[in-house]
């Protein structure tokens, strides 16, 4: 049997670990505390003769690395490297909550936008574009309400594809301003020729133009306990998986 | 040999990130990076998104419009602080004196129950005057301001106000170096600071974490609210018709909390700009909608967990001390209480700080819990010779002006209070948060270095212009 990891990343209280619960059926606490220790829940779901290893993120509003949550699921895409990443949203606030999923693609293509709540939004007289939504962001977009069990079928679905590459999305890139463009354009090749293309290499620019130390740092710490057992391969970093096509 | 690669890669990364810090020097990505982020969200949204009846969404952003708006954000702010506290002093003025009766009535029958069996003197000191005194004080003075305080500022945080108190002051707490969360621990504070101390978790960069933690304490909590309230309507709405008595009271409480703010910003200003250099990080806070609280539930869970707790650790504290400080006040060497003894030691150092002797006693002994001070420093001038039957709120002025109390005194023994270090279980916890003894003793030493600042000058400067 073919499994795949998937992690689940969201704002707090956007329903995503009620997704999460549905899908394994573990029982766990729902709620989001900041200062709770960082817990990463962990959860097997078995549909149609495929497994997904299931991980809950802690919810954060953004993965730049604000705290120890954030940095907890910032970490998780971009070093545990899963085969699918579903992002969460809520539909009575997308605005807000689109922040992070953008955030997320520019980290990994392999992303499903999972946008949760759709009941309460039609509720309040909310029409989502979902196909406008699927162009915009180039990775697929399903709407769901986990609550009743709606459209988790089609939303797993996508994510055996993405994680088989079956599907390969190609988000699109989030353009910045003139400056930061240029400074990117300056960083990436430096970027490339220092950490080849094991990680992606805009990300990993943005975030050092942004003074992310603590990235550099966990980079630097695994580039070093990966290097030295295969010390025998001069002038090579061996990639074992590459995170951006 | 051993490549020389392998050992060499950090390198690299480390010209690699003093490349980054060079193109990045002098401008303020993060806040680039955030706002474009938010600029395409907000064009996908709009490509995307379809709302058929705006009304229904419309309630809590009109709502946010005006309780955010820059306009008028702080005036409502105010008047909502003004308003609470105006309810609880002209709700807890009749109940605080109907309670200081009905102890001074049980009291008398003590006494009198004591006498027909000819108990001890000193049996009926210790029991009477000191334990029983001791905690009726503590529950007339305390409980109708806490029984009303509490379920009305409960009624405001389910309504949703607080996050929206947070979003105000962010600006104001960004500017002086601290996280914009740190509104809300001050909030927390107002209710107790050590449970402030551990609400700071939720605010992410250590940095900004241990700002709220120093400055937490300069928010009055409940065990020095009745403090506040008490002084300010004895001293300071002395010179008022008495219709606005009152009013007159509120505001002077409102003064000593944004007094308190005033000092909590400047306090993160000047330790940004010195002990905890750092630029203050971004984050999101979202406003919850508004939401109909539950009001009686609310009431009841406040009164329990709060007024009921409150009065409790008081009352437990309160009930030990008032025996120590009876029999304090009642042995007598060389013609003076140990008591009048003990105080006399302070006195000097209290005169130039505009208290007394037994003012900075009661702040001592008041370390386990700010509840206590005030009982204590009237025990200790009820112990102190002067027997007043203090039975009424009325009397209670008497027995300070006895004391050569003025307005000053009531003044900076507020100012004091609100200043000082924090109480024995918010050091613990800051103990406990920082796993630093550094840093728990500055918390204590930076507010007694301010608090006697601030009341060694409004002494002198008031003596000076000859207005005591």
């Amino acid at each position: 049997m073919n499994t795949y990891t998937v992690a689940l990343a969201g704002n707090p209280n956007t329903g995503k670990s009620t997704l999460f619960n549905s899908l394994t059926g573990m029982r766990q606490h729902t709620g989001n505390w900041a200062g709770k220790t960082v817990l990463t829940a962990e959860g097997d779901c078995v549909r149609g003769g495929t497994r997904f290893r299931l991980v809950d993120l802690p919810g954060t509003y953004s993965l730049y690395s604000n705290s120890a949550d954030e940095e907890a699921a910032r970490d998780y895409i971009i070093f545990e490297n899963p085969d699918c990443a579903i992002v969460v949203l809520d539909a009575t606030s997308l605005e807000r909550n689109l922040n992070l999923a953008l955030q997320v693609l520019e980290m990994t293509s392999r992303v499903v936008v999972c946008i949760n709540l759709i009941d309460e939004a039609e509720k309040l007289g909310i029409r989502i574009d979902l196909q406008t939504f699927r162009q915009r962001l180039g990775v697929p977009v399903v709407a769901i309400s986990a609550r009743h069990n709606r459209g988790v079928d089609a939303l797993m679905e996508l994510v055996e594809q993405v994680a088989s590459g079956q599907l390969a999305p190609h988000p699109t890139v989030l353009t910045y301003g003139d400056e930061i463009e240029h400074k990117i354009g300056e960083l990436e090749p430096l970027v490339r020729s220092a950490l080849g293309t094991r990680y992606p290499t805009r990300w990993v620019a943005l975030r050092l133009l942004d003074g992310d130390e603590g990235l550099l740092a966990s980079l630097k710490k695994r580039l070093h306990d990966r290097a030295m057992p295969q010390s025998g391969k001069e002038g090579e970093i061996r990639y074992e998986r590459t995170a951006c096509h | 040999m051993s490549a020389p690669h392998a050992t060499n890669t950090p390198d690299p990364l480390d010209s690699l990130l003093a490349q980054a810090q060079r193109l990045a020097s002098g401008t303020t990505v993060r806040d680039r990076i955030v706002g474009d982020i938010y600029r395409s969200s907000r064009a996908i949204c709009k490509a995307a998104v379809r709302y058929e009846d705006k009304r229904k969404l419309a309630s809590t952003h009109k709502l946010d419009r005006i309780l955010t708006s820059k306009l008028w954000g702080f005036p409502i702010m105010l008047a909502v602080l003004g308003v609470i506290f105006w309810i609880t002093i002209a709700g807890a003025n009749v109940p605080s004196s109907l309670l200081a009766d009905f102890f001074g009535v049980i009291e008398s029958y003590l006494t009198a129950g004591f006498e027909a069996v000819h108990a001890p003197a000193w049996l009926h000191g210790v029991l009477v005057l000191g334990f029983f005194r001791g905690t009726g004080w503590v529950i007339s003075v305390m409980l109708p301001p806490m029984a009303i305080f509490f379920p009305v500022f409960a009624l405001l945080e389910n309504f949703g106000y607080l996050p929206r108190v947070a979003f105000n002051m962010d600006r104001l707490f960004k500017k002086s170096g601290g996280h914009g969360k740190q509104a809300l621990t001050m909030s927390m504070g107002f209710g107790c600071n050590a449970a402030a101390i551990l609400s700071t978790r939720i605010i992410e960069s250590p940095r900004e974490r241990m700002l709220a933690i120093l400055t937490n304490n300069f928010v009055p909590c409940n065990g020095r609210w009745p403090t506040l309230i008490l002084l300010s309507s004895l001293f300071m709405a002395a010179g008022v018709a008495s219709g606005l008595q009152t009013l007159a009271t509120a505001l002077v409480v409102m003064g000593f909390v944004l007094f308190g703010i005033v000092v909590t910003l400047t306090v993160s200003w000047l330790l940004s700009k010195t002990a905890l250099r750092g630029v203050p990080t971004h984050y999101t806070l979202e406003l919850p909608p508004y939401r109909r609280p539950q009001i009686w539930k609310t009431i009841l869970l406040s009164s329990r967990d709060k007024s009921w707790n409150v009065l409790k650790r008081a009352v437990i504290v309160a009930a030990p001390a008032g025996i120590l400080t009876w029999i304090l006040g009642n042995i007598y060497i060389s013609g003076d209480s140990v008591l009048q003894h003990m105080a006399a030691i302070f006195e000097p150092f209290a005169h130039a700080i505009g208290l007394d002797g037994y003012i900075i006693m009661a702040f001592l002994l008041g370390l386990p819990a700010n509840e206590i001070v005030l009982p204590i420093l009237l025990m200790g001038y009820m112990a102190s010779g002067a027997m007043v039957d203090a039975d009424g709120l009325g009397n209670i002025k008497e027995l300070f002006l006895d004391h050569g109390w003025t307005w000053l005194t009531a003044l900076n023994m507020m100012l004091f209070s609100l200043l000082h270090y924090p109480c024995g279980t918010t050091l613990f916890n800051i103990y406990k948060e920082t796993k630093s003894a550094k840093w728990t003793f500055l918390s204590a030493v930076i507010p007694l270095a301010i608090a006697i600042g601030v009341t060694f000058i409004t002494a002198q400067a008031a003596r000076a212009l000859g207005w005591v």
